[in-house]
């Protein structure tokens, strides 16, 4: 027990030195570390969004929505493929159901040549070689064109990936500071804004997919089967809720249309005429020339501007647009031309995704959670500080002393991670302060009993510690399991609990039990005491 | 300095004498926690029914107009609101089951908070939103099974680790005592009615991690007792144990207390039913470990030669404590 060798005393003192080190930048909230020489450490702990107000919120996509966006795709391609094909291929009775694409060759004797001519469109990019599709002809003449299950689940990733990417754009279109966003899952994303005022538009913004189309209006046709949504052939219907003429509805050419993957810029501007908000998009040089290809050749003729399926506007092409650039007019408040820009900027998602969850904190409730918990935080600290000292002197200023700097080096161990805390986080953190001396406490009882059955002060120390070990050691594991379950089917701030207490644990066993066994031991050998008040 | 003790020297308390009255009161409170949870329910909150939960303070008046604003909401057509003070009487929080079909649409989510708070601002211009919850069906069905094997999980490891390292009499107590521990707790919220979310699930595996604590302190020193004195009668050995224990016991779980009653006290309102779980869960862990945890191992006849082969060898290999005779 007496035997503490240098070593020992001086790496634990430098361990603790480090902890407490790497604590001080989180216990100088705000900028002023920034400040410090650069050799001191500057990680810190983040406050969570229960703390520091603001929102979290789950996105989620349904991968249904990405296979039924591919088999769109899909069906243009098979179209496209056949029409090119030499001799051309004539299909029919085409049928896009329960996620599988079917339809007929005309004549049989192309079967073959048609198989020929889609199979480049089954295999999937990349250097896998994996099939994508899965081709079956029925009934001589049917074909079948199926997903295959990797394709899909390989399609749904990637489409996750560019969501993500097309989120972070926005966001930080926004301006809003440090936003974190992170994939979960497989189709789930989680957007984390700190002290966002309103959260409504943030959902606004990320619940646009931002598709925009230009087609071409197909005026030849009859306004009742428009109205009752039967589309003439070659055309299909979408709402027009602004529609001047009062029908719901307008019939639009399939083909020949500008997508709005095309554009290089968007933003919000006024219309000099009506000084209404409008916006201003500027196409690619590929798309500028297709849209002065479109326009040119329909003048005088109406195109209808459409987002995520919804028909803004339809003006009549007054001249061919040839610079490249247009402008969007549809019922916009300044605000919304300029939330649509963004959307239109940063790209248009590939799947709609969802608000799942969502968590809002306001600033005020942060603040004042901040600050109950510091003043519960220290009231408790103190009453237990002073409770241990009553009741076991010496021993327990020395317990004391490892409690204070178990707190130091939780913060400090926190920073190293760049772990969040979280309001239930200052709760786990009170608790290992309640829990932390119960090693201590342990150790003491059995001393204080080792003294009782006669042993001698050195003695009664070393067994006292020896003893209590394998106590301290089977309960901890024990909490530790607990905090590991915790984290692992934890959500959120539950998982900051968590996260705080696995940290106490460790570094509470640490300081209760090697910290103060060294101060101990350096004790008894500089006074060698015959006697031990505890 | 004279130092403070709360457990007189070498206490003897028969503590296991009421054993069977002990375990018989408990499994009634057991029955009786079960019966009020199928009878009264748990108030769960939005994290595991789905829904909204909108916080809001009244910044000018001292007393929300709670009747009234259950009129507003319910009003809006979308079925009665829970409205429920927290914290200071200008604090509530008004929760909203989800609209019918929200699981297909959640826009018809989103439109019923934005109608809530819109009737707010509108007819309360001193009100402020504090906070909103929103969680779908789907996402509170998975954190609500979450929720469950995390405590089932928690259990069955833990109970598997004392069954390694102590004997499977030990894991069986120990196990049996958590079961006692959750049943308990889940009454205590069947019966105050208190929210019960995510934040209670973390409550109970720290009630969890705190009782094993208890039972494992208790266990380590019955095993230590076992192999001590190995002609002791069991029920004599037990209750030494838990004696010489006590003065731990008491020690840590009034410093728990005082930690628990701060946070109650002074803490944020929003873990005030967390820190009300584990305040009463001190309670129970420490009675649990007394009275569930220690007589199993007298029915499941723990005796002496529990311990003998593998542990005879650990002992010679142990020099500097070594075993030791007490006169």
């Amino acid at each position: 027990m007496l035997d503490f060798p240098r070593w020992k005393v001086i790496s634990i003192s430098l361990l603790l030195a480090f902890g407490v080190l790497m604590s001080l930048p989180s216990l100088f909230f705000g900028e002023s570390h920034k400040y410090w020489p650069t050799f001191l450490p500057d990680e810190t702990i983040n406050l969570g969004l229960d703390l520091s107000g603001g929102s979290h919120i789950l996105l989620e996509a349904d991968p249904a929505d990405v296979g039924e966006t591919r088999l769109q795709t899909m069906e243009e391609s098979v179209r496209a493929e056949m029409r090119r094909a030499n001799p051309r291929i004539n299909i029919g009775d085409i049928s896009r159901k329960d996620g599988v694409l079917s339809f007929m060759v005309r004549d049989s004797t192309q079967v073959d040549s048609a198989r020929e001519a889609l199979l480049p469109l089954t295999t999937g990019a990349g250097l896998t070689g994996q099939r994508d599709w899965d081709i079956e002809v029925r009934d001589d003449t049917r074909f079948v064109v199926s997903p295959t299950s990797a394709g899909l689940e390989n399609a749904v990733d990637n489409a996750m990936d560019t969501a993500t990417d097309v989120i972070r754009r926005r966001i930080d279109e926004m301006g809003t500071r440090e936003p974190t966003i992170i994939r979960q899952g497989d189709t789930r994303i989680v957007v984390q804004v700190p002290g966002l005022e309103d959260p409504e538009a943030l959902k606004e913004l990320l619940g646009k997919t931002a598709k925009l189309e230009f087609k071409l209006v197909d005026f030849e046709a009859d306004p009742n089967a428009v109205t009752e949504g039967r589309p003439p052939v070659g055309s299909q219907i979408f709402p027009y809720p602004d529609n001047p003429s009062g029908l719901p509805n307008i019939a639009v050419k399939r083909l020949g249309g500008i997508s709005g993957d095309k554009l290089t810029d968007a933003g919000q501007g006024f219309n000099p005429d009506t000084n209404e908000p409008v916006v201003n998009i500027t196409f690619d040089s590929e798309g500028g020339s297709r849209f002065a290809r479109l326009t040119q050749n329909n003048v005088g003729r109406p195109f209808a501007i459409i987002l995520d399926g919804v028909v803004l506007s339809a003006p009549n092409i007054n001249e061919p647009i040839l610079g490249g650039s247009a402008q969007i007019s549809g019922n916009f408040t300044v605000e919304g031309a300029n939330q649509l820009s963004i959307a239109l900027r940063s790209g248009a998602l590939p799947v709609e995704l969802q608000v799942v969850e969502e968590r809002t904190v306001g600033p005020d409730l942060g603040a004042d959670s901040i600050r109950k918990g510091m003043i519960a935080a220290i009231i408790g600290t103190a009453a237990v500080l002073a409770f241990m000292v009553v009741t076991y002197g010496r021993f327990g200023f020395y317990a004391n002393f490892a409690l204070t700097l178990n707190l130091f080096l939780i913060l400090g161990v926190m920073a190293i991670f760049n772990a969040t805390l979280t309001l239930p986080g200052i709760a786990g953190f009170i608790l290992t302060v309640g829990s932390a001396v119960d090693a201590n406490v342990l150790i003491n009882e059995r001393i204080r009993e080792e003294r009782r059955r006669g042993r001698r002060v050195v003695q009664a120390v070393e067994v006292g510690y020896k003893e209590a070990s394998r106590a301290i050691f089977d309960a901890n594991i024990t909490n530790v399991i607990a905090g590991l379950l915790l984290f692992i089917f934890g959500s959120g701030p539950v998982r900051g609990f968590a996260v705080v207490l696995i940290i106490g644990i460790v570094t509470s066993v640490f300081t209760a039990v090697v910290v103060t066994r060294m101060l101990v031991a350096l004790w008894l050998r500089r006074t060698r005491p015959q006697e031990l008040v505890i | 300095m004279k130092l403070l003790k709360l457990v007189p020297d070498d206490t003897n308390i028969a503590f296991l004498k009421w054993r069977n009255i002990a375990v018989a009161i408990s499994i009634l409170m057991i029955i009786g926690s079960m019966a009020l949870v199928a009878q009264r329910g748990l108030n769960f909150g939005v994290d595991f029914v789905g829904g909204q939960m909108i916080r809001t303070t009244f910044t000018q008046t001292t007393d929300a107009p709670i009747t009234e604003l259950r009129e507003k909401v319910g009003a809006l057509g979308y079925g009665d609101p829970t409205i429920q003070r927290f914290g200071e009487p200008n604090e509530v929080s008004i929760r909203m089951k989800l609209p019918d079909g929200a699981d297909q649409d959640p826009e018809l989510a989103n439109t019923m908070a934005d109608q809530i708070t819109g009737m707010l601002r509108t007819d309360y211009p001193d009100v402020r939103i504090d906070g909103v919850d929103s969680v779908s069906g789907k996402v509170s069905e998975e954190l609500l099974s979450k929720g469950v094997w995390s405590l089932v999980g928690a259990m069955l490891a833990i109970t598997l680790y004392i069954w390694i390292r102590f004997e499977w009499q030990f894991g069986a107590g120990a196990l049996f005592a958590l079961f006692h521990d959750v049943a308990l707790t889940f009454g205590f919220f069947a019966l105050t009615q208190l929210e019960f979310n995510l934040n209670i699930v973390a409550a109970l595996l720290t009630i969890i991690g705190y009782s094993l604590n208890d039972t494992i302190v208790v266990y380590d020193r019955i095993r230590e007792n076992l192999k001590k004195y190995r002609k002791m009668d069991i029920i004599a050995l037990l209750d030494l144990s838990v004696n010489e224990t006590l003065a731990r016991t008491v020690m840590t779980s009034l410093t728990m207390l005082i930690a628990l009653i701060a946070l109650m006290v002074w803490g944020p309102d929003v873990i005030f039913g967390f820190s009300a779980a584990m305040f009463l869960g001190v309670f129970i862990g420490t009675y649990s470990s007394v009275y569930m945890a220690a007589p199993i191992l007298i029915w499941l006849k723990v005796g002496p030669d529990s311990f003998v082969p593998p542990e005879t060898a650990g002992d010679k290999a142990e020099k500097i404590g070594g075993p030791e005779e007490v006169g």
